[in-house]
């Protein structure tokens, strides 16, 4: 049981250090927002999973579970509250020089 | 496994700095909060985590919850202000 757990927990491990590769790497916002809102919640829920199956049958796994539900709901809902602020305050997306995108062309 | 997760607590806490790299250099204001918000959700995983070490995890899965809770109530607050203050300016 604790073999499956540290499988689970090593992978959500890699998905929280992707995300923030991400954060750190990718050029504008909306960008950051994407890497952040998907991976880091991915990251956090196996980790979280892989540490309910270590803890075993308890009233504190369910607890585990119940701050997983927390983040699959709550993480993705900030993002969104985030980029949809953005988004309207007019931050600028990012673009490759001299091609144009549908952005452009819906205008 | 206890030296696992204080590798893990220690890992998370290495990201903990790259995210605040963000938060000072990142060009827009929804950049900082978008770190913070990244820092807020590893701070419920260490504090999971402190408690395996501690192994008082009946505690400290309470004190994540209510993190987490808070967390998003926090990162929600800043983009309604933040979305008005700059729809004013």
């Amino acid at each position: 049981m604790a073999f499956v757990a540290a499988l689970l927990i090593i992978g959500g491990a890699v998905f929280l250090l992707v995300s923030c590769v991400g954060l750190l790497r990718l050029p504008d916002f909306y960008t950051r927002a994407h890497a952040v809102g998907k991976a880091e919640t991915l990251g956090s829920m196996l980790i979280l999973i892989g540490l309910a199956v270590y803890n075993g049958a308890a009233l504190s796994s369910l607890k585990l579970l119940l701050i997983l539900v927390i983040i699959a709901v709550t993480n993705p809902t900030a993002t969104h509250a985030l980029t949809r602020a953005a988004m309207r305050s007019g931050l600028k997306v990012w673009r490759v020089k001299g091609k144009q995108t549908n952005h452009d062309l819906a205008g | 496994m206890s030296a696992f997760f204080l590798g893990l607590t220690v890992f998370i806490a290495l990201l903990f700095a790259a995210s605040l790299y963000r938060i000072v250099v990142g060009p827009s204001v929804f950049d900082r909060a978008i770190g913070a918000g990244l820092i807020g959700t590893n701070a419920i995983l260490v504090l999971v985590l402190i408690g395996f070490l501690y192994d008082r995890i009946d505690m400290f899965v309470d004190l994540a919850l209510a993190y987490g809770m808070l967390n998003f109530i926090g990162i929600v607050a800043l983009a309604k202000y933040f979305e008005r203050k700059q729809g004013e300016a």
